[in-house]
């Protein structure tokens, strides 16, 4: 008897106080998602990973996009509306991806979207835009987004692409009948490039005296070290991305590979560069969209990179960085172009768009939207050489604007 | 394919084994000794480089980082164990299991916030830079050292554990923790050292794999799987089962990057289907 | 014995009068169907709330073999994640009608779940779980190299329902309103057929082989063959959340298949509670919209949610919705 009484009790007391504790829960939870008054502020988009392994560059994204967006609200906006950027954690995972980009243009009513690290999520994110009709300027590297089976009308290419970077090193680096080597990661990115200097060593004669498709996401490439060595190349070519290309080169460099062979990347990464230290990187030789380092030539990056260090405590934008901010200012010069955000006038005005932001002359190639720039190669520096922290590189060669390093429409498979 | 090629790959298969097997004891001896799946092993391996890099940036010698870290992380395994793990003994198997995966979000986090996303270099201490020439090949002298290492390693523990009074507690602890209750030893105490002992061999690895591979947050993670898999196809709960199993993986991997290289991780998958379909034990494990 | 389908199927569980319990035992289909039509409202998005009736649909089927069978498997993903390929495969590459790609999906995964359980279901414990790893990492491997028919790394698309008959009307399913309600009759048919599984005296026999398998079979239940066939369900209805996760993004990600991916379903389904029927669901919500929540606010989330998992198996081993059911509805 007593017992039961206690028990009754003792369950009142903890449901009435789980259900406090449950309203009390809800109305805080509930507090961020109250539906937002309609007003007339621009709203972007920009889904980025920061978390994971890619959350160093994504920040520098994220950092760089909001200069762009700054600049525009100081100047007083687009046709006097105010632009605010919504930032987003896509995690590197296409269907976090796809599902934070549903959100924005459902719940939040974005008007464009701007962003991604990885291939996968910017074909997750093409995917859901294409559909609705959403304006998405894409920031990542990929070959695929190019062809017309993902082509959206709605989607422009910011960023170079695997073509364009490992054939602008190629050219720099090769001569004919140099023997090259290759490692390359075994999913889409690796591939596309390898096929990237393939291409431009078709054109050069220089020979492949073998190729290696690795596994991606290996920490361990001692494995493959030994095969490399017995090709004896003049050339390494290395074509992975992140973690894999500090983990590769540093494992090449301790089997002595770099004593053997040139080492170059399609993409040398700024952060992998911090992340191995300049003894390892030291003479490799790879691609980028942009270095900081460009300013001592040309007064667009010097403008930018000014106006970086200024709003980031002097820090220095870094290539993946550069293009949220190259990116998003393209898209809002062609929202001012087009008056405002009308999907039809602002796709007319990006396809139209000249823009010179930071690193020369863009403009983005009618048949696939793909941003036609030029691209930087890099040599990273001797320790000794280094004039700061932030010296890393040198640019050895500044490939400027053109077409011809596109694949053609036709390639593509756009009509001609 | 020449055999010079063949050789120098055998070799190369065995070292990255040796590699293994230390990643794999950590997790091997917790799961043998308290039958605790440590899901946290990688976790800990990355923050064991971590400090190891941190002891070594403050005292300017590796050395120093690879004695001093894997018995600071020892310790701080010990309290991981004293305050989240103890309570679950004696519940499911999978308790422990899911409570170590959580605080592996929580430890790959935590360095992440201190450290930063980004990896930082861990350069090879100068004395053990360069290759040496194998004759049939040249090989990096830092990994003929952590081989070295491992071999040592893996002395000192058979040693310990056959040839000692602890060790033969401990053996006795991992067979019947009741009947040594009865016979008055305080088994809580020998699992707290255990588990100790684990986690500081988690962090030797991770320290080890510091100059070898870039010291990064997400560094435990594939580690984990590779300790897995070793650890598994051993047979859990045996010493001399991962041992060998790190050695068969390492040659598998090894021979595969020769001939098939794409699928030189996922070979080690397929070896454990593999073994487990014939043996579902593993190699060395005793039936439950 | 309390009905197992609602309850945590303790078998020494005793009914205790209870007027709010059996008020929702009594009505606990009207009530979940009410709560199921109310969750796009009260979530921060739909695509939030479609997400949850996804991952609560393959936490329930998980929790099938998890938490009725009592075997972990760390496979599951290679079911969710056949499910939205084949389903993303046969709109995208053969034209077949939605409704029929979401059956081939079902169909397939579950034949996926019957080859992976009948190898793995001879192995035991730790040893069980892993093989099923590693089976479930040869799917993901072999979707990385088919990339022709998956898209590989790059993830599977080109599949995008624009819109779809039903009985005549043609609904537009970019609507994220239409979509999520089309979505929960599945998700809704889901949940009653895993939940008559556990009434029928095949939940009896996956909770008496949980309980005690020597015993079980002793009582002349066939071990090998509930155990594969508790597989078989449990693949199934996760391959059925696969496709609906598919219709829902129009983008089927490698990583779906990704033993993390595996890793996220188990912690779903302990975080709700892995001893009740209900529990998984509620874990799937709770762990993703503290996702949403915590990720808007915080790049950190990980380690607030890698705390929440560390507390809840050391104070609440059974999960928000068991320790619910214990404390509130007894």
């Amino acid at each position: 008897m007593t017992d039961s009484i206690r028990n009754i009790t003792r369950t009142n007391i903890s449901r009435r106080r789980a259900l406090a504790g449950l309203g009390a829960g809800a109305s805080l939870v509930a507090m961020p998602w109250i539906a937002r008054a309609a007003d007339d502020t621009i709203r972007i988009g920009f889904p980025t990973p920061l978390t994971g392994p890619f959350a160093a560059e994504a920040k520098d994204q994220v950092k760089s996009a909001e200069l762009a967006v700054k600049q525009f609200n100081d100047k007083g906006g687009i046709n006097g509306r105010k632009i605010e950027l919504l930032v987003r954690d896509d995690k590197l995972n296409g269907g976090e991806a796809a599902t934070r980009t549903l959100e924005l243009i459902e719940k939040d009513k974005v008007h464009a979207v701007v962003g991604s690290l990885s291939s996968a999520v910017q074909l997750a994110v093409n995917e859901v835009t294409r559909a609705r009709g959403v304006i998405y300027v894409s920031i990542s590297q990929s070959d695929t987004i190019n062809e017309v089976k993902d082509f959206s009308k709605y989607t422009f290419h910011e960023a170079l692409n695997p073509h364009m970077t490992a054939g602008a090193v190629a050219r720099h680096s090769f001569k004919k009948g140099a023997k090259v080597a290759h490692l390359a990661a075994d999913y889409a990115y690796g591939h596309e490039m390898l096929r990237g200097f393939k291409r431009a060593q078709a054109e050069i004669g220089a020979e492949t005296v073998g190729e290696i498709l690795h596994p991606f996401g290996a920490a361990d490439y001692s494995t493959f070290m030994p095969r490399l060595r017995s090709m004896r190349p003049d050339f390494l070519c290395i074509s992975n991305f992140g973690r894999d290309q500090a983990n590769s080169i540093k494992q090449a460099v301790d089997f002595g590979l770099k004593q053997q062979a040139k080492i170059v990347v399609p993409v040398i990464l700024h952060n992998q560069r911090l992340a191995v230290g300049p003894e390892v990187f030291e003479g490799v030789v790879g691609g980028a969209n942009y270095y900081w380092g460009l300013e001592s030539q040309l007064p667009s990056a010097k403008v930018f990179n000014d106006a970086y260090r200024a709003a980031n405590g002097g820090a220095i934008p870094t290539d993946y960085g550069a293009y949220g901010y190259t990116g998003l200012s393209s898209l809002l010069m062609a929202m001012q172009v087009a008056g405002g955000t009308d999907t039809d006038k602002v796709i007319a005005a990006l396809e139209a768009l000249k823009y010179d932001v930071a690193k020369g002359p863009q403009s983005y190639r009618k048949c696939d939207h793909q941003s036609v720039q030029s691209v930087l190669v890099l040599e990273s520096q001797k320790k000794a050489d280094m004039k700061s922290d932030a010296d890393l590189f040198k640019v050895v060669a500044n490939e400027p604007a053109s077409e011809k390093v596109l694949r053609g429409c036709t390639e593509l498979g756009f009509p001609a | 394919m020449d055999t010079e090629l063949i050789l120098m790959q055998l070799f190369s298969g065995v070292a990255l084994g040796a590699i293994l097997v230390l990643t794999a004891l950590g997790l091997s001896i917790i799961f043998g000794m308290l039958g605790v799946v440590n899901f946290a092993h990688g976790a800990l391996f990355m923050v064991g480089a971590y400090a190891g890099l941190w002891v070594a940036s403050l005292t300017g010698s590796f050395w120093w980082g690879l004695l001093v870290a894997p018995v600071m992380i020892g310790l701080f395994g010990m309290l991981i164990e004293y305050l989240l793990v103890r309570p679950l003994y004696g519940r499911s198997i999978d308790d422990p299991l899911l409570l170590t995966f959580g605080l592996s979000y929580v430890l790959v986090e935590g360095v992440r916030i201190v450290f930063g996303s980004d990896g930082i270099p861990f350069p090879t201490p100068s004395s053990l830079t360069g290759v040496v020439d194998l004759g049939v090949g040249f090989f990096p002298i830092y990994r003929i050292f952590v081989v070295g290492v491992v071999v040592i390693v893996v002395l000192l523990l058979w040693l310990g554990l056959e040839k000692t009074r602890f060790g033969l507690i401990v053996r006795a602890g991992a067979r019947d923790p009741t009947m040594m209750r009865v016979l008055g030893v305080d088994i809580s105490k020998v699992w707290l050292l255990v588990f100790g002992l684990g986690v500081g061999l988690a962090s030797l690895g991770g320290v080890l794999s510091g100059p070898m591979r870039s010291v990064n947050p997400e560094m435990g993670a594939l580690v984990l799987a590779e300790a897995f898999v070793v650890t598994v196809i051993g047979g859990l709960g045996s010493l001399l089962g991962s041992i060998i199993a790190g050695l068969v993986v390492g040659i598998v991997i090894s021979m595969t990057a020769l001939f098939a290289p794409e699928m030189a991780t996922i070979v080690m998958f397929a070896l454990m289907a593999l073994v487990l379909l014939i043996r579902p034990q593993g190699l060395f494990g005793k039936l439950a | 014995m309390t009905s197992p389908a609602f309850a945590a199927p303790m078998p020494s569980s005793v009914r205790k009068p209870a007027r709010l319990k059996s008020l929702v035992t009594t009505y606990r289909v009207p009530l979940s169907i009410i709560a199921l039509c109310l969750l796009p409202w009260l979530l921060p998005s739909k695509a939030l709330a479609v997400n949850v009736l996804v991952y609560g649909v393959v936490a329930v089927g998980y929790n099938l073999l998890f938490g009725y069978t009592g075997l972990l498997s760390f496979g599951h993903a290679a079911f969710v994640g056949a499910g939205a390929y084949i389903t993303g495969i046969a709109i995208g590459q053969f034209g077949v009608p939605w409704y029929a790609a979401v059956l081939l999906g079902v169909f397939g995964g579950g034949l996926l779940a019957f080859a992976i359980g009948a190898l793995s279901t001879r192995t035991r414990g730790i040893y069980f779980s892993m093989v099923t790893l590693a089976l479930a990492q040869l799917v993901y491997y072999v979707a990385l190299q088919a990339s022709s028919w998956t898209g590989g790394e790059n993830g599977l698309r080109g599949f995008t329902v624009n819109k779809i008959n039903l009985l005549g009307y043609d609904v537009n399913f970019l609507d994220p309103v239409n979509k999520y309600y089309v979505l929960m009759t599945f998700a809704a048919l889901a949940l009653w057929i895993v939940s008559r599984i556990l009434n029928s005296p095949f939940g009896a026999a996956i909770e008496a082989i949980r309980e005690n398998e020597r015993r079980a079979s002793t009582c002349g239940y066939n071990v090998e063959r509930t155990k594969l066939l508790s597989f078989t369900l449990s693949g199934t209805i996760c391959a059925l959340g696969g496709t609906m996760s598919a219709l829902h993004l129009a983008f089927v990600p490698l990583d779906s298949l990704h033993y993390h991916a595996s890793g996220m379903i188990v912690m779903m389904t302990l975080l709700g509670g892995a001893s009740s029927f209900f529990g998984p669901f509620v874990g799937a919500l709770v762990f993703l919209v503290m996702e949403d929540v915590f990720s808007l606010w915080t790049s950190h989330w990980q380690i607030i949610v890698g705390s929440i998992f560390v507390l809840f198996v050391l104070f609440l081993p059974k999960g928000i919705w068991g320790t619910f059911l214990a404390r509130v509805m007894r």
